[in-house]
């Protein structure tokens, strides 16, 4: 833990890309030039106020933002402590937070002038919404997506393909999500002029992880406003899950000035730490390099990245973004971690007493308020991001369920 | 001058291209590794790449993945690669070897404890393809001490301004990605980038290497005199992989008679 008495807020990146010592731009010399320019593209975009505009039209009109925050009385009575918000990015269109950074992406490949899009997507939510924006705009996008992914979410390969995306299979590796964007960039790497790499989370190389995180930071900043609205005041605790962090991170980002409001962000535990199948970074991993940034990963002795597990396909990557792993080492941000059970078992909670599927990804979020939310007082005010909703994760849930019978 | 300097100098004045062969560093094991680099100069490589495995290569293509696969598999690591570079010395002290890999192997064995083993080791240079000139600064001074040459990669994306930053305090040589793609792409090259070749040679007297997508005897024909270092990667790999240490050997061998 850093000892400065001014805990990281959210200020980064520097001009070089780097949070603190984390991120940065580690990427071959080919792509370098492309970042650079992404990098200008952004940043000419953000001072364009016409850019925004746009970008707050799609969201309006298309995403149907902004999102509700919902009161959760029956899990709020369930646990007899905090009152318990949900903000309900599940109810975005294509069903997760992850449209809120397509949008903006999109936005910027049509200034840049590219006609072709490629992505990495684990759970598939990433490639269903950047093949949605994709539809929308009239360019072509390819997916890459782990095999193994593939086979647990097909419900979202099969949407992908209706909505005119290729998606190719890759079967290198543990053929999950780490393999995909070890594709998804050699892709880039190939066809870089014509290609505009629409990367899904608040990771990979500089300007990404500062891009995604503008993109989604337009949960954090309605949900400051709703729950003043509604309360009068802010949370005393926000709860998200991490993958990636992209939902984590728009989500905290615009309230990490609040010294009041204290933040948690839960990874997958998977099997439990100890099990070493698990894909929590910061719970069980150390600083390295990987997919162009310095960050937490989960590797060995030798810096040979290890697989990361959880039930959860969105959460199974061994990285996480390199704002969290500052966060995480300036104290600022609070890091836990869930079980799959324990994940698994808050998603029957909520969709038994709210009536609200949510994606198992969210789950590990809601697991993690079940043991927050009981040791704080009863007039605390703790806000969930519900980060997606769980059709998706039928199959992997009833799957579960038959083995464990 | 280290063997990588003499090596190219002498060449220079021979007005030779040097035959540049990368294989995987354990690849399948240690010791047909060994076998492999201790018979790479009687077949004619003049300089020796040597990839250190990582398990995600997002530069290269399905072959040399699917060789630092095997290599991980077999075990090898960081430091037993620079055990594989020590053993060769005891009977190769004269060809030059450049290490290549990704940056995060070395950073976990820790970069200047790295350059020290690696120089004590025999290593005359280090290319990490995902440490380019702005992230590899804090290594510069460390490398010059121990007279390891950091190598910097140029690509065909590289404009004019970035040729500049890219080769400003560049050593040993540069080397020239002769396409936009991964390594061993199918798509074979332009036969000589002589536009790109020329641009480099306007920033910088170094010698120049080019690699990726080389895998024919014609193309080290159309390449001879045109460069400095002809680098072959996939297609040698490949050929270990399908027929052995000897089959890579004499493929060595076909290639470097073309320069000769």
């Amino acid at each position: 833990m850093s000892s400065s008495s001014q805990p990281y807020c959210g200020e980064g990146p520097d001009a070089a890309g780097l949070f603190g010592r984390f991120g940065g731009c580690y990427m071959p010399e080919t792509l370098m030039p492309a970042l650079e320019k992404l990098t200008l593209a952004f940043e000419a975009a953000c001072a364009d106020p016409a850019f925004w505009q746009r970008y707050r039209e799609i969201l309006t009109d298309y995403v149907g933002r902004p999102s509700p925050l919902f009161f959760a009385a029956n899990l709020s009575a369930d646990l007899g402590g905090a009152r318990i918000y949900l903000k309900r990015e599940d109810l975005n269109h294509t069903g997760a937070h992850k449209i809120n950074n397509c949008v903006g992406q999109i936005l910027l490949a049509q200034r840049m002038g590219k006609s072709r899009i490629i992505a990495e997507t684990g759970a598939g939510q990433h490639g269903v919404a950047t093949a949605t924006v994709c539809a929308l705009f009239g360019m072509e996008c390819v997916i890459f997506m782990g095999a193994e992914d593939m086979e647990r979410q097909s419900a979202n390969v099969q949407r992908m393909r209706l909505l005119g995306a290729e998606v190719r299979a890759v079967h290198t590796g543990t053929a999950t999500l780490k393999d995909a964007m070890n594709e998804a960039l050699r892709d880039w790497i190939t066809h870089v002029d014509s290609s505009y790499y629409l990367l899904g989370t608040a990771a990979g190389p500089h300007p990404y992880p500062r891009l995604v995180r503008d993109f989604q930071r337009v949960i954090g900043l309605e949900t400051r406003e709703q729950m003043l609205s509604k309360t009068g005041r802010l949370p005393d605790a926000m709860v998200a899950c991490i993958g990636g962090g992209s939902n984590a991170i728009g989500f905290f980002h615009p309230l990490l000035g609040d010294p009041e409001v204290r933040c948690y962000g839960v990874e997958a535990g998977g099997l439990g730490l100890d099990s070493g199948k698990h894909a929590a970074s910061l719970g069980g991993g150390r600083p390295g390099v990987l997919h162009g940034n310095m960050t937490y990963l989960l590797q060995d002795e030798d810096g040979q990245i290890q697989n990361a597990h959880s039930v959860s396909a969105g959460l199974d990557y061994p990285g996480i973004g390199p704002e969290h792993a500052q966060l995480f080492e300036s104290g600022r941000v609070r890091y836990e971690s869930v079980t799959d059970a324990e994940a698994l078992e808050a998603f029957h909670w909520l969709c038994r007493r709210e009536g609200i599927l949510p994606a198992l990804e969210s789950a590990h979020a809601l697991a993690y308020v079940r043991k927050l939310a009981p040791t704080l007082p009863a007039d605390s005010l703790l806000v969930v991001c519900l980060s997606g909703r769980g059709d998706k994760d039928l199959a992997t849930v009833l799957h579960y369920q038959e083995n464990a019978a | 001058m280290n063997r990588l300097d003499q090596t190219l100098a002498r060449l220079r004045g021979e007005k030779r291209s040097a035959l540049a062969t990368y294989f995987t560093a354990g690849d399948p094991d240690f010791d047909t590794s060994l076998r492999l680099l201790q018979g790479l100069a009687a077949a004619g490589a003049d300089v020796i790449e040597l990839g250190m495995p990582f398990s995600d290569p997002v530069a290269d293509g399905v072959v040399i993945q699917a060789a630092h696969l095997r290599a991980l598999a077999g075990g090898q690591t960081v430091r037993r690669t620079l055990e594989l570079v020590a053993r060769l010395r005891e009977t190769d002290d004269v060809t030059p070897v450049v290490l290549m890999g990704y940056f995060n192997p070395v950073l976990q064995y820790g970069v200047e404890r790295f350059l020290g083993d690696a120089r004590r080791a025999g290593v005359d240079a280090l290319l990490l393809v995902d440490l380019t000139v702005e992230p590899a600064a804090p290594y510069v001074a460390a490398a010059q001490e121990t007279g390891i040459h950091l190598i910097r990669m140029t690509a065909p994306t590289t404009d004019e301004a970035r040729l500049s930053t890219v080769l400003d305090g560049a050593s040993g040589f540069v080397y020239h990605v002769s396409l936009t793609g991964t390594t061993g792409a199918a798509r074979s090259a332009a036969a000589v980038p002589l536009q790109a070749l020329a641009r480099l040679r306007r920033h910088t007297d170094l010698p120049l290497a080019l690699g990726f997508g080389i895998r024919e005897a014609s193309q080290i024909a159309a390449l001879a005199g045109a460069v400095d270092l002809i680098v072959v990667g996939s297609r040698l790999v490949e050929t270990l992989a399908a027929s052995g240490v000897d089959g890579a050997l004499q493929q060595v061998r076909d290639f470097a008679h073309v320069l000769r």
